[in-house]
This record gives structure tokens, C-alpha cells and sequence, in this order.
């Protein structure tokens, strides 16, 4: 599995696709960090919060379309192009193979993510600013569990749709509805309608993006005084470490479950 | 070694491979013909258990899907169309030794003798390679390692003659091997096979022995003789690494790889209205 994961994150690495995905998110961060850092001045502690609260924020717009558009291009690219032809007549298990390319790819779209906002720790560090050490950590966790969650779901798109065109269609309708069952925008419109609490309760619990949405604002405003009366409900259910544990553990189950129907599927199914 | 028991494969309705049943015995090298779309490239991939089928097929009595690891150890395989891998070429030859089980140094070795120069192209990706570059690669991946089964889809398309000798000289080490080499034209590999396997629109047309005396070492002297000197003439010759005796163009000189002489017979057919004289010798070893 290492043998897979390892050729997955060199062929990656060497993908204009990565160089972008790097670029986005590091200059993304780079941004915030010359106006947050600025703003910290002032505002010490809270400045460097805010800071991550924004780029976590923005991670949830854009990580998740990022990770299944170039999963799923690179996946079924490769069926189609013939390298499953040639690189599974090599005596490699599937779920070696599978595994070891879901492993290599996660790798892959966290560290950029990851990498940037370390980046952004360490230079507070060094120009002497207080680090929310907590918050980084629960945000790091929050954002492997978002990653995970859809690179699970950008395997299962790939091993069903035959041909990159789909796959790419498919995972950007994924997205897409993902993303207007959100607070923001179908969510929020539901609510103003007044449709029944449970509806809305179960589609915010059950949206892996809304979950980390809530999961990462409840780090900073914990009352989540600004997402409404649906946000109260929840914490009330699940108290707020129930939920910090949920919004870990859901994409992540997510995610797994995901990868582990398409591996059934790419397991049964024609491989090339 | 090798069992096909009506073995069929359907893609969307269309029946790309009907109810093929085929033994194939240790010491079989196989010429697999047929036109586009007969059938080759999808029994192979059955054969590598990449595609599921109804019907069975068994290398060495185990089921490929079942037991890939097992049967895929024993087998080499060269695709036709290489694979547009990013990777440098060291790091995919590490690769395939490593899942191999095989020794880098001796796909390293192999690709030397076919004349690739592997300090050259260690770094470079194996994408860039050029066509004939990246066939010398695979056949060296697949030649490299200890392959009972060699499963080749049009493995000398793109190599010079030069190389075509040495691949056929490769073959030859390989004698016990059982070989399937997948080709649009007979004539591109009836030398090498010892038997062949025609199929058109799914099944099996012709399964049939041939004379297999061809020495896959061995070369053959020229000397060709034409009417008047013809620039398409000296074009296809020079490919051939044939060069005009003395500087007369209507008189050629060169060698043809064993394997060779009925491809080269082709192309000196086209230029049979200008042909006079013609003589080929086995080399002596």
C-alpha cells in the first residue's frame, strides 16, 4: 500500500493540477496573514483567531470542490489514458493499490492546507504573537475529517463514472448540492420559511460541510449565537465537546464509507 | 498453463468476446491476430484478470481476479500504447521491481542491451519519452524479471530494426516462457510464434500450428539488387540499416534480424517492379 501511496503523491507532486491547489491555498493564507498578523497587532490573541476562523471558512467553499474535481480528473484520467491497463498487470493487491492511492492523495491535499496554516503559526511564533495552539489543533482535525470526507467521495465518483467528463460532472454536482444545503443559502432559506425543525436539523447534521461549518465556528463563538436557533438546538443535543467529536468523526465516517463502496465497486467491476 | 473455458464478455449489450475456450500449454508462443475490434486486447485484459467475464480463465489453475498477486507475478506485459506516466523513468523501474520482487539493476540491464541509455534517461519522465524509447522500457520491465508468461500487445511496433533483433534475441533467452503477442498482422510476428490464434468478432477463427525453425538469434546477409535508384527506395532500406555498396544506389547491403525476413520481404514487395536480384544467407554463429 506504502509502494501505491508513494507513486500517487510523486505523480502528484509533479501535476500542474498541485501546483495550483498549492498555490491557492498558500496565497490565500499569505493574504490573511499580512492583514491578520497586522490586525493582531492591536488586537493580540484575537486577530491570529480571526485569522484562522477566515481561511477556515474559505476552506469550506473551496477544499472541498478542489479535492473532487482534481481527484476524480486524475482518477478516471488515468483509467482512461491507460494506466490502470498497464499498472494492474503489476502483481499489486486492489486494495493495496486502492488504499494506497486514496493514502497518497490525502496526503497530498492536506499538506498544502495544512502546510499553510503551520506556516502561519510558526512566523506568529517568531514575531512573538500569542498561537490559540487549541484552536489550530481542533481546526487541523476538523480539516482532515473535511478532506478525508471528500476525497471519499471523489473515490466513489471515480470508480462509478466511466469516463473523466462524468466523473467531473458528477463530482461537481455532489458539491454543488452539498453546498446549497448550507446555512448560508438553501439552509438559511428553509429556516425563513419556517419548515419543520427536524428537517432542518437533520440536513445540517447530515451536510458534512454545514457539520464543519458549525463544528468550526462553535470554536470560536461557542454559543453559536451567530448561525441562529437551529445552531441552539444542536448544541443542546449534543452538548459542545459532543459536537466537537461529531464534526470529526461524521466526514470522517463519511468519507470512509464512501471509499469503501467504491472500492467494492472498482473491486467487482472492470478495472481499466 | 494457461485455460480459457468459454469465456465471454459483454459491454453494454455488445458481445465483444463469444464462448472462447482455449488450453494453452508451456512452450506456446502465441501469435494473437485479428482485425480492430475482434477481441485481442479484451482477452488479454480477461487473461490479466482486469475485466470480469462469464466463463473461467485459469493460469496455472488459479483465477486471476481471485489471485492477482499469485498469477500476475508470473506474468510480463508490454500494453500497446504505453502509459502516460509523470514519473521518471528510475522511479517507475523501482517501482516495478519492487512490486515484482525482481532486481531494478536487471530491468536496468535488459534496457541497455536494447540500446537504451539509462544514466540519460534515469531522470527523465517516462511521458517524454519518445515512442520507441518508452516500448524499450516496458519490454525491459517485462524481460527483466522472472516471467513464466510473456502477454505482449504489439511489443516491436515502434523499434528500429537494430532493436528488433536484440528484443528477438531477448526472446529467445525466454524459451521456456509461454508468450501471447497480440498483433493487427501475421506477418509482423509469425516468426516468433510456434503457433497462432486468429479471432474475429469474438471468437476463435483459426487456432493453428506453424513452423517455428526460425533461429530468434540469428540474422540474415543481403544483398539486393534493383533496376534504377529510387529515393523512396533508399528511404525504406536505410530504415532498415541497409547502405549502398560503393555508393551505387542500385546496390544494397545489409542484415535482417532472423524473425525478420518475411517483414522485410513486405517491404521489399512494394518496390517489386524495380527489383533484380536479391540474395539472403543465414549468418554463421
Amino acid at each position: 500500500m506504502w509502494l501505491s501511496a508513494k507513486l500517487d503523491i510523486a505523480e502528484s507532486l509533479r501535476a500542474r493540477w498541485f501546483l495550483l491547489y498549492a498555490l491557492v491555498f498558500g496565497g490565500v493564507l499569505v493574504a490573511l496573514v499580512v492583514t491578520g498578523l497586522a490586525e493582531s497587532r492591536v488586537m493580540g490573541f484575537t486577530g491570529l483567531s480571526r485569522l484562522l476562523l477566515t481561511y477556515i471558512q474559505i476552506c469550506v467553499a473551496i477544499l472541498p470542490v478542489f479535492i473532487l474535481i482534481t481527484t476524480v480528473r486524475s482518477v478516471a484520467g488515468d483509467r482512461e489514458a491507460g494506466v490502470f491497463e498497464y499498472l494492474l498487470a503489476l502483481p499489486v493487491t486492489l486494495s493495496a493499490w486502492y488504499w494506497g492511492k486514496m493514502v497518497g492523495r490525502f496526503v497530498v491535499v492536506f499538506l498544502p492546507v495544512f502546510g499553510a496554516m503551520a506556516a502561519a503559526m510558526v512566523w506568529a511564533l517568531v514575531r512573538g504573537f500569542d498561537v490559540p495552539w487549541d484552536l489550530f489543533l481542533m481546526n487541523t482535525a476538523y480539516m482532515v475529517a473535511l478532506a478525508w470526507c471528500f476525497l471519499g467521495l471523489g473515490m466513489l465518483v471515480s470508480t462509478i463514472a466511466r469516463t473523466p467528463d462524468v466523473a467531473q460532472g458528477a463530482a461537481f454536482l455532489v458539491w454543488l448540492v452539498l453546498l446549497l444545503f448550507m446555512d448560508l443559502i438553501l439552509l438559511g432559506f428553509m429556516i425563513q420559511e419556517q419548515l419543520p425543525q427536524e428537517t432542518i436539523i437533520g440536513i445540517a447534521l447530515s451536510n458534512p460541510m454545514q457539520v464543519f461549518r458549525t463544528a468550526t465556528m462553535a470554536l470560536f463563538d461557542p454559543d453559536l449565537m451567530l448561525m441562529g436557533p437551529a445552531a441552539y438546538v444542536i448544541i443542546d443535543a449534543f452538548g459542545r465537546v459532543g459536537y466537537m467529536v461529531y464534526g470529526v468523526l461524521y466526514p470522517m465516517a463519511i468519507g470512509t464509507l464512501a471509499a469503501a463502496i467504491g472500492y467494492q465497486v472498482f473491486r467487482r467491476g472492470d478495472l481499466p | 498453463m494457461i485455460r480459457f473455458d468459454t469465456v465471454s464478455k459483454t459491454f453494454r449489450g455488445r458481445r465483444v468476446l463469444d464462448g472462447i475456450s482455449l488450453d494453452i500449454a508451456p512452450g506456446n508462443r502465441i501469435a494473437l491476430v485479428g482485425s480492430n475490434g475482434a477481441g485481442k486486447t479484451t482477452l488479454i485484459r480477461c487473461l490479466l484478470g482486469e475485466y470480469k467475464r462469464d466463463g473461467a480463465v485459469a493460469i496455472g489453475g488459479l483465477d486471476p481476479r481471485k489471485h492477482r498477486q499469485e498469477v500476475l507475478r508470473r506474468v510480463g506485459f508490454v500494453p500497446q500504447l504505453p502509459p502516460p506516466l509523470k514519473m521518471p523513468v528510475g522511479d517507475l523501474v523501482r517501482f516495478a521491481a519492487s512490486v515484482c520482487k525482481s532486481d531494478p539493476a536487471r530491468m536496468e540491464e535488459v534496457a541497455g542491451r536494447l540500446g537504451l541509455d539509462m544514466d540519460i534517461v534515469r531522470r527523465q519522465p517516462f511521458v517524454k519519452l519518445s515512442g520507441g524509447q518508452k516500448q524499450k522500457m516496458l519490454i525491459s520491465i517485462a524481460l527483466g524479471r522472472d516471467s513464466e508468461i510473456l502477454v505482449m500487445d504489439e511489443p516491436a511496433a515502434n523499434l528500429d530494426p537494430e532493436s528488433r533483433r536484440i528484443f528477438f534475441s531477448l526472446l529467445a533467452e525466454k524459451e521456456s516462457a509461454v508468450m501471447l503477442i497480440s498483433s493487427h498482422r501475421l506477418d509482423e510476428v509469425a516468426p516468433l510464434v510456434n503457433r497462432v490464434i486468429e479471432l474475429d468478432r469474438g471468437q476463435v477463427v483459426l487456432d493453428d500450428h506453424v513452423e517455428d525453425a526460425v533461429d530468434l538469434t540469428g540474422a540474415l546477409k543481403c544483398v539486393v539488387d534493383f533496376t534504377r535508384p529510387d529515393p523512396a527506395l533508399a528511404k525504406a532500406l536505410g530504415e532498415w540499416g541497409f547502405a549502398p555498396s560503393e555508393g551505387n544506389e542500385k546496390h544494397w547491403e545489409g542484415r535482417v534480424a532472423g524473425p525478420d525476413r518475411l517483414r522485410f520481404l513486405g517491404t521489399l514487395s512494394r518496390y517489386a517492379g524495380v527489383l533484380a536480384g536479391l540474395e539472403m544467407k543465414e549468418e554463421q554463429a
